[in-house]
C-alpha cells in the first residue's frame, strides 16, 4: 500500500492538529484517523488492514496471532489491578480476540530514575501472577531508565503471540446483519475505578476495576462449536468505541438495546454524578462476541458458566449491511445514534 | 439508582406522555432552559414521544456555550504562561478560542487541568505556592456558590496564588432578552432545576407576569421534563401563565439562602456579554470590590483581545431557538466535535453536539426508527 498524499518530509497536520493530542491515544475518532492516514497507509501490510485487536499472520503452516500494548495507567495501583496486571492481560486479552490460545509474553520496561524497588517489585509480581494465571511465559524483555522527570515512574509494553487454531476465523469482517451481539458483563468499572483513585473520589462502596484474563472465556466459548464471527475486548473508550470500530470496519449497522446493557448501581452513580457516559467508559475485562443467531443461545449459556461472564447478556444485533451506524434504543422506545467520540470523554459542568 | 430509576420508570414516562398527548389541541414551542434538560430529551428520545403539535426550542442554557469568545481567549493567554496551572471544569478544554482551544494549550506546555470542583483548584494553590493557580469560573447561579466559597477560603487563608476568572451568567435576564427580542417564537418555558435550587423561583414571577407566558420550574430526569411540560401545555391551553414548581423535591421557593448570601457576599451584577446571542444588561456576576486581589482578568494583564467568530456559524440564533442545527450548512460537515465553528458543537451540553451525537441523521434504517428531532414548525 502506497502512502498516498503524505509526505513524510514536511509536518503533516493530521485533520485540525499539529501536534499530537491526548484524544489522539483515547480510542476515539481521532485515534482512528491517526491509524487510518498515518500508521496504515505508511505500514501497510495486508495482516494490518484486518482491523482487529491482534494481528492473524502464518509462519510455515501455522497461523499465530500477534500484538502488542503500552500501558501508561496512572495510579499504578488501583482498586481490582495494577500496572503489571493489566500488562499481562491486556495483551492475551488481545490475542484471545483472534481466538488464539495466549503462549508467549515480552515486557518492556520504561523506568523513571528513582522508581523504588518495592514499587517495580510489586509490579514484576503482579506481572508473573497474572501470567501464571493465564497460562503465558514471560519469555524476553527489555529495560530503560529516563531521567528524574521524563517518564512516570514506569511505562510497560508487552507484546504477546499464541496458536490460532485451525478451523477459527474471527475479525471483524466476517460480522454479518442477523448476528447476535452478546456482552460479557456489566461495563465502566475500570474506567470509574481509576477515576475514583486518581481524582480523590469516594463513594459508598469501593468500586473495583474489571481487570481480568478473558483467554480462558474464549476457550469456553470455542468449545461450543459455535462459527464465532467476531470477538472484541472493550477497553478505551468502552463499550461504544467497540460497537463503532466493529460496526465501521465490518460495514454494517448495528442496533443495541440499552437496558439490556448491564451497570453496576455505584458506576451507574458515578458516573451520574460525573456527568459520564457508562457505555464509553474504560472495561478491561469485558468483551462482545458477534454470533450466528443460531448459536446464540448456546454461546450465552457456556459464556454465563465462565466466572468472568455470569453477567452475560444479548445486547442487540447486527441489522444490516450499512455504513457503520449504532444505534440504541432506549427505555422508552426511542433510539439515539451511539456514536464515536473525539477521545475521552470530558466530565460536564452540571 | 435512588432519585434517578423513579424518573426514569418507563411506565410514568409513557403515561405522562399519553397525558400530553390528550391535553394537547393546538400547536405550542416551549423551551427548556438549560442545556442539561436538552441533553436529556435529545438523549432519551423524549421529544419523540411528544404530539407533533408540541416543539421543544432548545435554549441558551449551556454555559460553556455562552461564555464569550473573547474570555475564551484571554483564558487561553492564561494559561499558556509558564506560571500559570489552569484549573478547568472538563468540557470547557475543547471549546474554541479565536485560533486554539485549552486542550491545544495543555499539549504545547501549558499546565492545564481537569478539576471537579473549585475547591479542587484552591487545594493545587495551597499545595504549589510557587504556581499561580487560576480556575475558570464558568457557569449559571448553579456553579456560582462553590466558586464563591473557593474565593472566599482564598480570601481568609490569605492565599495570595490563587484567582478565578469568572464568566458567571443568570437564567432570567437572559429569558428577558428571549421574550423581548423580535420575532419571539417561545410560547412558555422549562426553567432550570438547578438554578431554581439555589435561586428560588422569585424572579420568575414577574418575567411570567409581564409577558404572559407560563413558567414550569423542571428538573433533569425524563419524569420530570414530560412533567414539565405537561404543566407547560396546560398553562398554555388554559390561557393562565404562573410560575409552576413541581420539581419541589429539589426547588423550595426561596432557594437556598446559604447559597444565595454567599453569592451576594462575593458576586456583584454587570451587563455581561453572551457568546452568539451579545450583551444582556445586569445578566452576569463578577467579584466584589473586596475580592479583587483574587480576579484573574485583573492580575494576568493580556494583550489586547481580538475575538473574531466564524462567520459561517449560526450558533447565536441557535442559543436563542431560532434556528435549529439542521438549518446550518457546516453541521455535521465542516463543523464537528473534532472540527468544532462554535461553542454549541463542543459542549456535551450544547445542542449542536447533542444533535450530532444522538439524532444526526435525519433520515434511518426503517428498523430504527430514528428520526430528525427538535426541528422548529
Amino acid at each position: 500500500m502506497k502512502a498516498e498524499g503524505l509526505s513524510l518530509s514536511c509536518p503533516t497536520p493530521l485533520g485540525r492538529h499539529m501536534t499530537v493530542q491526548m484524544a489522539h491515544g483515547g480510542g476515539g475518532r481521532l485515534m482512528r484517523e491517526l491509524i487510518e492516514r498515518l500508521f496504515l497507509p505508511t505500514f501497510g501490510s495486508p495482516a494490518a488492514a484486518e482491523r482487529h485487536d491482534s494481528a492473524a499472520v502464518t509462519l510455515g503452516d501455522q497461523r499465530i496471532a500477534f500484538t502488542t500494548d503500552s500501558y501508561v495507567v496512572r495510579p499504578l495501583f488501583f482498586p481490582g489491578g495494577d500496572i503489571g496486571k493489566l500488562a499481562v492481560y491486556g495483551t492475551v486479552n488481545d490475542l484471545a480476540m483472534s481466538g488464539a490460545k495466549p503462549a508467549y509474553l515480552s515486557a518492556g520496561f520504561i523506568l523513571e530514575e528513582g522508581l523504588p524497588f518495592e514499587t517495580l517489585t510489586k509490579i514484576v509480581r503482579s506481572m508473573a501472577d497474572a501470567a501464571s494465571d493465564c497460562g503465558v511465559e514471560l519469555v524476553t524483555g527489555d529495560t530503560k531508565v529516563v531521567d528524574k522527570g521524563k517518564g512516570d515512574e514506569v511505562f510497560i509494553n508487552t507484546a504477546g503471540i499464541g496458536l490460532i487454531p485451525p478451523g477459527v476465523h474471527i475479525r471483524p469482517s466476517r460480522v454479518r446483519p442477523g448476528d447476535v451481539i452478546i456482552l460479557s458483563g456489566d461495563v465502566g468499572r475500570h474506567g470509574v475505578a481509576i477515576l475514583s483513585v486518581r481524582e480523590g473520589l469516594e463513594f459508598d462502596t469501593a468500586i473495583e476495576s474489571d481487570c481480568a484474563s478473558l483467554s480462558s472465556l474464549v476457550q469456553t466459548i470455542l468449545a461450543t462449536g459455535a462459527d464465532v464471527h467476531c470477538l472484541r475486548d472493550l477497553t478505551r473508550g468502552g463499550l461504544a468505541s467497540a460497537l463503532n470500530e466493529i460496526a465501521a470496519d465490518a460495514g454494517v449497522d448495528l442496533e443495541i438495546d440499552e437496558a439490556a446493557i448491564p451497570v453496576q448501581p455505584s458506576v451507574a452513580g458515578a458516573c451520574e454524578i460525573l456527568g459520564l457516559d457508562p457505555l464509553y467508559v474504560a472495561n478491561e475485562g469485558r468483551l462482545v462476541a458477534f454470533v450466528p443467531r443460531e448459536y446464540a443461545d448456546r454461546v450465552l449459556a457456556a459464556m454465563r458458566g465462565n466466572a468472568v461472564a455470569c453477567d452475560a447478556a444479548v445486547i442487540g444485533r447486527v441489522t444490516a449491511t450499512g455504513s457503520g451506524r449504532v444505534v440504541a434504543r432506549g427505555p422508552f422506545g426511542p433510539a439515539r445514534l451511539l456514536d464515536l467520540l473525539s477521545g475521552e470523554q470530558l466530565p460536564r459542568i452540571c | 439508582m435512588k432519585y434517578v430509576d423513579e424518573y426514569r420508570q418507563a411506565a410514568r414516562v409513557r403515561g405522562l406522555a399519553a397525558a400530553i398527548h390528550a391535553e394537547t389541541t393546538r400547536d405550542w414551542r416551549i423551551m427548556e432552559v438549560c442545556g442539561g434538560q436538552t441533553h436529556a430529551i435529545v438523549r432519551f428520545g423524549l421529544d419523540q414521544l411528544l404530539p407533533k403539535r408540541i416543539t421543544l426550542i432548545h435554549g441558551p442554557g449551556c454555559p460553556v456555550c455562552v461564555t464569550p469568545l473573547e474570555l475564551i481567549d484571554r483564558a487561553l493567554a492564561i494559561a499558556s504562561r509558564p506560571n500559570v496551572t489552569f484549573c478547568s471544569f472538563g468540557d470547557m478544554l475543547r471549546v474554541p478560542g479565536s485560533t486554539t482551544d485549552l486542550l491545544t494549550v495543555k499539549s504545547t506546555g501549558g499546565d492545564v487541568r481537569i478539576v471537579y470542583s473549585p475547591l479542587d483548584a484552591l487545594a493545587l494553590a495551597r499545595a504549589r505556592p510557587d504556581r499561580e493557580v487560576v480556575f475558570f469560573a464558568v457557569g449559571f447561579e448553579t456553579t456560582a456558590p462553590a466558586n464563591a466559597m473557593a474565593v472566599v477560603q482564598a480570601y481568609r487563608e490569605g492565599l495570595n496564588n490563587f484567582s478565578v476568572l469568572v464568566s458567571h451568567v443568570t437564567v432570567p435576564p437572559a429569558i428577558e432578552t428571549i421574550l423581548s427580542s423580535d420575532g419571539n417564537l417561545v410560547q412558555g418555558f422549562l426553567a432550570a432545576g438547578h438554578v431554581c435550587t439555589v435561586m428560588g423561583c422569585e424572579e420568575y414571577h414577574r418575567l411570567a407576569v409581564k409577558f404572559h407566558v407560563p413558567i414550569v420550574v423542571t428538573g433533569f430526569e425524563p419524569v420530570d421534563i414530560l412533567e414539565g411540560v405537561r404543566l407547560c401545555v396546560r398553562q398554555l391551553e388554559e390561557g393562565r401563565a404562573v410560575v409552576e414548581n413541581p420539581y419541589a423535591r429539589s426547588v423550595r421557593p426561596e432557594g437556598n439562602a446559604p447559597a444565595r448570601a454567599l453569592i451576594d457576599e462575593v458576586f456583584e451584577t454587570v451587563d455581561r456579554s453572551w457568546r452568539g446571542i451579545g450583551m444582556i444588561p445586569a445578566s452576569g456576576y463578577r467579584l466584589r470590590s473586596r475580592f479583587r486581589a483574587y480576579d484573574a482578568e485583573l492580575k494576568f494583564a493580556v494583550e489586547k483581545i481580538v475575538a473574531v467568530e466564524p462567520e459561517e456559524c449560526i450558533s447565536g440564533a441557535i442559543l436563542q431557538g431560532r434556528r435549529t442545527p439542521h438549518d446550518c450548512p457546516a453541521f455535521g460537515t465542516r463543523c464537528t466535535p473534532e472540527s468544532p465553528l462554535g461553542a454549541t458543537m463542543v459542549s456535551s451540553e450544547g445542542t449542536c453536539a447533542a444533535y450530532y451525537r444522538y439524532a444526526r441523521f435525519a433520515t434511518a434504517p426503517s428498523s430504527c426508527n430514528v428520526r430528525e428531532v427538535g426541528a422548529a414548525t
